[in-house]
């Protein structure tokens, strides 16, 4: 067993940390502000929009160890950027990539790959969210055409992506709710689609999560990914992606809290002497480096199966219910040990507090995965082969 | 045009550099990076590349850590890389660095232009770039930021070199070595695609056999290293009611400590 990064995975890592230091300043700007910050376009320049998706489908050829490390530089900055990450490479580009046709990769995914256009995952609903199987919006087949309408709602990105991917009600008679469903690449571009931004959030204040409405929205037969009925199987695949990158950022926020508390706690006095010498501070600090610990392992864990073509859905389960309610353990502890201080956005502490509510809320709450630890370990849950597997990392094929 | 441009590898800026009580150098676990000085000339020479065509040769002198510099260089976009390691250069000092630097550029062969950084910011003396240009005895241009006219073919060029009372503006032959200040512009970020060749890049190395020369004689030794004495600094906060009463107390204050 080797724990090693590779020489590439460092330099990866260096690379995406510079790119995140640069953002901080940005980032605390827009979060006051309360509006996204204006830094897809870098990103999209630096090639951080491509990680994880291979050469010839416009990515930059890294493995999925890479995408994980990426995410956890992303937050340790900010969590808006690791959603970026979570929602147009895991639960869109990669989800082309896993599913779609060669045509539709080359129409779709080498855009997206390239950062030439954004791209979304619209599943949430204003009424359905854990219960996604009972979602609402239809999809009616007329001709070369499925017409949508309906609402999606808590959409990260919406205001900003160019395609996203939506899975809709097909088929209302079908026998189970979730074997009516299908998943659609849509342009946001087209006629009927309306978008907006959520004010007001507690958290992730630098990005976009919004809402989008469809009314009479024709989409092409082509666009559908993978076979009619397929859609809550590609959709649970696509949270597979996007759990792995918020367990990664996660880990991130984690360090950043350690970071910040170590340094305010070797230098605040009190009684004395740096808090960093009382017994119950330490008590947080430990429990920060130990959480950072555990939660790189899952998540690394997780981004070798997916590189050796292993089904990672209940390792990515785990490594995001355990890293994002460490992440927010660690945010409310570095709170408390900045004092008053951490109650002011003086210090980076009270957003990290804030955006890391948002993780145990989106991409299955705390509840939905510890239902699903739990049913994997009785027994009641096994992952059964889909139809079509996720693409190993293949160093020569990803080029 | 054949370009080469010398890295060296220096630990991160935001280390903690101290004198340990054996008497060395220490920084720590923190980690070794590419000189930043060094990140202003990978910049320029790749520039110039882009602009007139040809390569870029990365080129350091040191132990396998020196690899930290080669690779991010080479994730910038160097062409290729040599490192110059051998048992005998285990003591140095910036004249027989660039006897060795200078036998490098010769071994290269055909070289119009060698880059370095302003210094390095361990050693920080600066002397390399103009040592390595007397041996090789081609023209130097310390401290460029910017390039005014380059004629790849004709074999001239015309500089601004940043110096302290402003730009001056230089005109020299090719062959030339340069030193880039960081007034030459922010260095690009390392692409991906560049990571990717660089992490898989095997990088020659050449020996003191290899280029031909014997170990180099060292005149300067360092005979002892200390850390700084500390120095006692008291500070006072001048007060006052309007910031004019400030200014004046602090006016008074200047004059009386005959700082002006
Ligand atoms: C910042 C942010 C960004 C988001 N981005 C996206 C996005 O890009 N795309 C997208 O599709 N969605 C997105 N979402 C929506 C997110 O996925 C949903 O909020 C999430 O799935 C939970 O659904 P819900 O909010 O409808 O809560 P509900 O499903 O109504 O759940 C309410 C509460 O009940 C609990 N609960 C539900 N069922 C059970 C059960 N069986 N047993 C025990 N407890 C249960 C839940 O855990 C939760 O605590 C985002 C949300 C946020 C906050
Ligand atoms: C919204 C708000 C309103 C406030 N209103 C008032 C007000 O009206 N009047 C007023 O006087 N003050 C007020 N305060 C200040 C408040 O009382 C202080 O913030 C509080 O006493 C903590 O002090 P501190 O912030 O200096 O943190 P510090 O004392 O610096 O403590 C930093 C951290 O170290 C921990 N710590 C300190 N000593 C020990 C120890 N021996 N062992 C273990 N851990 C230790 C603390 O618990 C904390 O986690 C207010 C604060 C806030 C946030």
């Amino acid at each position: 067993m080797d724990f090693a990064l590779t020489e590439e995975h460092k330099m990866v890592q260096e690379m995406v940390r510079k790119f995140a230091n640069e953002a901080i300043p940005i980032i605390r700007e827009y979060d006051r502000k309360h509006e996204p910050a204006p830094l897809l376009p870098r990103m999209a320049e630096l090639g951080i929009l491509g990680v994880g998706i291979p050469v010839k489908y416009g990515g930059q050829g890294l493995d999925y160890i890479s995408l994980g490390l990426v995410c956890e530089e992303l937050e340790y900055a900010d969590s808006t950027l690791r959603v970026v990450m979570a929602v147009h490479m895991g639960l869109c580009a990669q989800t082309i990539f896993h599913w779609g046709t060669e045509e539709q990769k080359q129409k779709f995914l080498v855009p997206l790959a390239k950062g030439e256009k954004i791209g979304c995952g619209a599943f949430t609903e204003p009424g359905h969210g854990s219960d996604f199987a009972h979602i609402q919006m239809t999809g009616r087949r007329e001709g070369d055409y499925y017409i949508l309408n309906g609402e999606k709602m808590w959409i990260s990105l919406a205001t900003l992506a160019d395609y996203a991917i939506v899975t809709v009600r097909t088929n209302p008679e079908a026998e189970k709710p979730h074997r009516g469903l299908s998943t659609f690449i849509v342009d946001l571009h087209s006629p009927g689609i309306k978008r907006g931004d959520i004010k007001g959030k507690l958290g992730v204040r630098a990005g976009s999560t919004g809402w989008i409405a469809f009314q009479d929205v024709k989409v092409p037969v082509e666009n559908r990914l993978g076979e009619e009925g397929e859609g809550f199987k590609i959709t649970m695949t696509a949270f597979d992606r996007g759990r792995y990158t918020v367990a990664a950022g996660a880990v991130g926020l984690i360090r950043a809290a350690l970071d910040a508390s170590v340094n305010y706690a070797t230098e605040r006095k009190t009684f004395g002497v740096p808090i960093g010498q009382h017994q119950l501070i330490k008590q947080k600090i430990a429990r920060m480096a130990r959480d950072y610990e555990m939660g790189k392992l899952l998540y690394l864990k997780a981004g070798w199966q997916m590189n050796e073509g292993i089904r990672a859905t209940r390792m990515t389960s785990m490594a995001k219910w355990f890293a994002t309610e460490a992440a927010f353990q660690a945010a409310h502890d570095a709170v408390q040990i900045h004092g008053a201080y951490g109650f002011s956005d003086e210090y980076d502490v009270e957003r990290f507090f804030r955006n890391g509510r948002g993780s145990i809320i989106y991409e299955g709450s705390s509840e939905i995965h510890t239902l699903i630890q739990a049913d994997y370990a009785l027994g009641y849950r096994r992952d059964k082969p889909l139809r079509i597997e996720l693409p190993p990392y293949d160093p020569e094929e990803w080029q | 045009m054949k370009i080469v441009v010398f890295v060296k590898v220096t630990p991160d800026t935001a280390a903690t550099v101290k004198v340990d009580d054996s008497g060395n150098v220490t920084w720590g676990d923190a980690p070794l990076v590419l000189n930043p000085w060094d990140e202003y000339a990978v910049e320029a020479a790749l520039q110039t590349k882009e602009a007139h065509g040809g390569s870029v040769t990365v080129v350091s002198m040191g132990d396998e850590s020196a690899l930290e510099a080669i690779r991010r260089a080479l994730a910038m976009g160097c062409n290729d890389a040599i490192r110059i390691d051998d048992p005998a250069l285990a003591e140095d000092d910036t004249l027989s660095t660039a006897k060795v630097l200078a036998a490098a550029v010769q071994k290269i062969g055909d070289v119009d232009m060698v880059f370095f950084g302003r210094q390095a910011i361990d050693g920080d003396t600066g002397l390399t770039p103009a040592q390595t240009a007397r041996l090789l005895g081609w023209p130097y241009v310390g401290l460029v930021a910017a390039f005014r006219e380059l004629d790849a073919d004709g074999g001239t060029f015309t500089a601004e070199r940043a110096i302290e009372e402003g730009r001056q503006v230089v005109a020299s032959k090719l062959p030339a070595v340069v030193s880039v200040a960081k007034d030459y512009g922010e260095p690009r970020y390392p692409s991906f695609m560049g990571i990717r060749k660089a992490a898989r890049a095997k990088v020659p190395v050449w020996s003191l056999a290899d280029l031909g020369i014997e170990a180099p004689a060292v005149k300067v030794r360092l005979t002892q290293l200390m850390n700084p004495p500390k120095r006692e600094v008291q500070c006072e906060f001048i007060e006052g009611e309007t910031p004019e009463e400030i200014a004046e107390k602090l006016a008074d204050k200047i004059l009386a400590e005959k700082v002006l």
